[in-house]
């Protein structure tokens, strides 16, 4: 198979709506014809279902919470970019462009960076005419902030909860639509199985999580916006409940993965306490807009922060990138981390720690401006850690919060199956290597309010427009490979939770395919994951039966798949022999300890397609033009 | 595990929905006081698992405090003896070794028990598929700025939108009434533009599925704004009776 991204003819700037113009149209008398399942209601979900209901489809959507309002989305932070240029500090549709492929250090489709920077802007008016409450100044105007990776002033924000009130702007849209009866929703219910017919996906398998009942969903496509896979690693900044399955799932019935090794490790986290420990809580990078970050310039300083003096303190980020200072990009603010810690200079009691600092601010702005920016973000520390902020520094450390990769998609945010689509963080296509500060959101609402609703209409518009059964062979194939699966993991038995199989092999992973990766250390962490994975299927213990509500056989069936998702992503990252973003191969380094990357050979996506139980994958490259952004070494200094 | 806290934890089990359900005791050992009170209950659990018997179910999704999912009733409160708190945010150092604590959940005749800590929250979802949203399509929102919007307005308009709909207000209303919740999203459409054109026919439809779900109504006693987690403010609630009130008499 060949990989055809359809990208559409013609120059970058037109190309979305020349395409959106050459898409087929469903007549609106015939939207209500055809079912969509979309699994997820995140950001990109909750705005898909809206709009697709919106549109006249009908809609089925799925989520394992017991509300909509509850994806993960609700945690992100800082804010959203969009191109308004409101500021009137030079920015553009593309600037946000060229920031976001350069960003993503040239990993990304320019092709759909481009049109992600176009409907940014859309985004924010679309938010605002809902309700969103985002940040204003006292002219009555939206306001903005700075993001890392950006030099112009273009992050739309709602205090430290843009995320929590872009899905809340989201899933009231939704619930208008439940309210008409055009979105169905099942709530605590989750994907376990991708159903395909004839090759085409035509519905899915899902458990009933309060009563453990297996049901069959049909329709005639298919959108996974199940987020990411981060939770590969155990501790990160993701939900608990935050899984590959679904995509997994998708994965082993013919959707390509791409770039399974592009993991983005955020560089201000609260860093790890003890092994108790079962997820760690982000502080937003806008707190580097104020906050400096610092190390004691001697090795191993034990005095308390407050008694080092300025001049023995080490800003390192404003010494090594003097032009964005603490505002680089996240892999480069990460990597600049564990490099100062693994030499010797980190702070705390693990020394895995470096200080982020918000004298400098509260003298200049005075306390009362940093609390109302900040505050939030600053009682969750105290929270926490039980220390103060405002008196002395917050310490922070890198922690998984991203997957750039995915399901690989087509320009249409079609997968390599027909009629299976994926959108937001579970798609691989618009970040790259590294995704910059705020657009996540961007890409989860761009991919569900703005991109889907089209493009979906294209492959509908040649479907036939009749009910599609649940009764089919397929589906109960489908069916009964999911009752075995429950049934093979609770009749184990065996010894170990599935807890602690998760925090192994987060461990596992955290060492071998972290934020320094060597061939050496991948070679041996595929032999201990294939290790623990048939050690698993062997001494497994889940409590309980399969027709209740069973929250550790529901997490079985997650381990299971990020078992055999992490094997996947070791062998993309043992394959990318060069560093890009946040993809950091020990081997490939410039002098200056930066990434090296190498366009020669490795300028393209890397898209696996599943073989069989214990087969390697099969590697499928797409290769990456790059007709606007020159190609060049990443400089923020 | 790294702590010397022992706990004792009389927490609610019940099998299912149709379930009568009791108090049982159980030990937790080796507790850090730099856990939270959720990683405390997973050491439970997962000794409780060893041990060849049921964990104890409990919602709990972000553990970041904004998701909403968590939802126990500890020692008598919503969310457990701190103020602004959600359980997954409450930490063991306030708590002391030896201490016996009790673990319910939601207590209201609208939030059925599931299974042990879970209740079915459903009805939030449903008074606001009745009006918590503004009207209007994908595609035909207006240029962001061109709807100023008063800066003390937004503020407001965003400290009632900060409700993270956990439930915590039904819990601790003696009448179990959601209207602290459903105020909430009244109020931030309501001190905005963009609510305006909707703004009676919402309060009365939510008003509705509030009472059709069978919450109770308000008295007063404002116990649901002092257990809140997001301190939202009661005087959303006096806003949403006042549009009610109004809606009611001029109809819609």
């Amino acid at each position: 198979m060949t990989l055809d991204s359809k990208i559409p003819a013609g120059p970058l700037s037109e190309k979305w709506d020349r395409h959106k113009f050459n898409l087929k149209l469903v007549n609106p008398s015939n939207k209500r014809r055809y079912d969509v399942i979309i699994v997820g209601t995140g950001l990109a979900g909750a705005s898909a279902a809206a709009s697709l209901a919106e549109l006249g489809y009908n809609v089925k959507t799925f989520c394992f919470q017991d509300s909509p309002r509850r994806a993960h989305s609700i945690a992100a932070q800082g804010g959203i970019n969009a191109a308004k240029n409101y500021r009137n500090d030079g920015d553009s549709v593309y600037r946000l462009f060229y920031d976001t492929v350069k960003g993503g250090d040239y990993r990304a489709r320019e092709a759909n960076v481009h049109r992600l920077a176009q409907v940014s802007v859309n985004i924010i008016d679309q938010c605002v005419a809902q309700g969103v409450p985002f940040a204003r100044e006292y002219g009555g105007l939206l306001d903005n902030r700075s993001f890392g990776g950006a030099q112009v002033s273009r992050t739309f924000y709602a205090r430290g909860q843009t995320g929590q009130q872009l899905l809340l702007g989201a899933y009231s849209a939704m619930n208008r639509q439940i309210g008409t009866g055009m979105v169905k929703s099942f709530t605590r219910h989750e994907m376990l199985e991708l159903v395909m017919v004839d090759g085409q996906a035509r519905g899915i398998i899902a458990r009933d999580l309060v009563t453990g009942e297996i049901e069959r969903h049909s329709a005639h496509a298919v959108v996974l916006c199940t987020g990411g896979y981060g939770n590969v690693f155990y501790l990160t900044t993701y939900a608990r409940g935050s899984n590959g399955t679904a995509i997994w799932r998708a994965h082993k019935k013919g959707a390509f993965f791409g770039n399974p090794c592009f993991t983005q490790i955020h560089p201000t986290c609260i860093p790890v306490s003890g092994d108790h420990q079962s997820k760690l809580t982000l502080m937003s990078e806008s707190l580097r807009n104020d906050g400096r970050i610092w190390v004691p310039k001697k090795k191993d300083d034990a005095r308390r922060p407050a008694d080092i003096p300025e001049e023995e303190r080490d800003y390192y980020l404003e010494r090594i990138y003097p032009s964005f200072g603490n505002l680089v990009p996240r892999d480069i603010a990460s990597r600049a981390a564990k490099g100062m810690c693994d030499k010797g200079f980190g702070v705390g009691t693990t020394k895995l720690a470096v200080y982020l600092d918000f004298k400098d601010a509260i003298q200049r702005l005075g306390q009362k401006a940093v609390e109302a920016k900040y505050g939030n973000l600053f009682d969750m520390y105290k929270q926490i850690t039980g220390e103060d902020p405002y008196s002395s520094p917050m310490m922070i450390y890198p922690a998984v919060h991203y997957t750039m990769g995915g399901l690989w998609v087509d320009y249409n945010l079609m997968t390599t199956v027909p009629g299976l689509y994926a959108c937001g963080e579970a798609n691989f296509s618009d970040h790259g290597a590294n995704r910059l500060g705020a657009s996540a959101l961007m890409q989860g609402l761009a991919d569900g309010y703005f991109v889907l609703p089209y493009t979906i209409g294209d492959y509908l518009a040649s479907e036939e427009r009749k009910p599609v059964s649940n009764d089919s062979p397929e589906f109960m194939e489908a069916e009964k490979q999911v009752k075995d699966r429950l049934n093979k993991l609770l009749s184990i038995k065996g010894k170990k939770t599935v807890h602690e199989y998760h925090r192994e092999l987060g461990l596992l992973m955290w060492e071998h395919c972290g934020m320094g990766r060597t061939a050496t250390g991948l070679t041996e962490g595929i032999n201990k994951i294939k290790a623990l994975r048939e050690e698993f299927w062997q001494n497994l213990l889940v409590p309980g039966v399969d027709l209740e509500l069973n929250q550790n056989l529901e997490k079985a069936g997650r381990v299971a798949d990020f078992l055999e998702l992490g094997e996947l992503m070791m062998h993309d990252a043992l394959n990318r022999n060069e560093s890009c973003g946040g993809h950091f191969r020990e081997e490939y380094q410039t002098p200056e300890g930066e990434a090296l990357r190498d366009d020669e050979n490795y300028c393209y996506v890397a898209a696996w397609e599943y073989k069989g139980e214990n087969q390697m994958e099969e590697l499928h490259k797409e290769q990456l033009t790059f007709d606007e952004v020159h190609l060049t070494q990443r400089s923020y200094k | 595990m790294s702590g010397n806290m022992n706990i004792t934890l009389k927490v609610w089990r019940q099998k299912n929905k149709s379930d009568a359900g009791r108090f049982e005791t159980y030990q937790a050992k080796h507790i850090s006081p730099d856990m939270s009170f959720l990683e405390m209950m997973d050491v439970m659990n997962e000794q409780l698992i060893k041990d060849g018997k049921d964990p104890v179910a409990f919602d709990h999704d972000c553990r970041e405090g904004i998701c909403g999912m968590c939802s126990m009733y500890i020692n008598g409160r919503a969310h457990g003896p701190n103020k602004g708190v959600t359980t997954c945010q409450l930490h063991m150092r306030s708590f002391k070794s030896g201490d016996t604590i009790v673990v319910e959940p939601w207590r209201a005749s609208a939030f059925p028990v599931l299974k042990d800590l879970i209740v079915d929250r459903a009805a939030f979802d449903r008074i606001q598929q009745a009006g918590g949203f503004v009207g209007i399509n994908t595609g035909s929102a207006p240029d962001a700025n061109s709807i100023p919007i008063q800066k003390h307005l937004a503020e407001e308009a965003f400290n009632a939108a900060a409700c993270i709909g956990c439930g915590a207000c039904v819990a601790a209303c003696k009448n179990s009434s959601a209207m602290l919740f459903m105020s909430a999203k009244v109020s931030q459409y309501a001190l905005l533009p963009q609510g305006q054109p909707e703004r009676k026919l919402r309060v009365l439809n939510m008003m509705k599925a509030h009472e059709e779900a069978g919450f109770g109504a308000c008295t007063n006693t404002e116990a649901c704004e002092a257990e809140c987690p997001k301190g939202i403010s009661v005087t959303n609630i006096a806003r949403l009776n006042r549009d009610f009130v109004a809606a009611s008499f001029t109809g819609e």
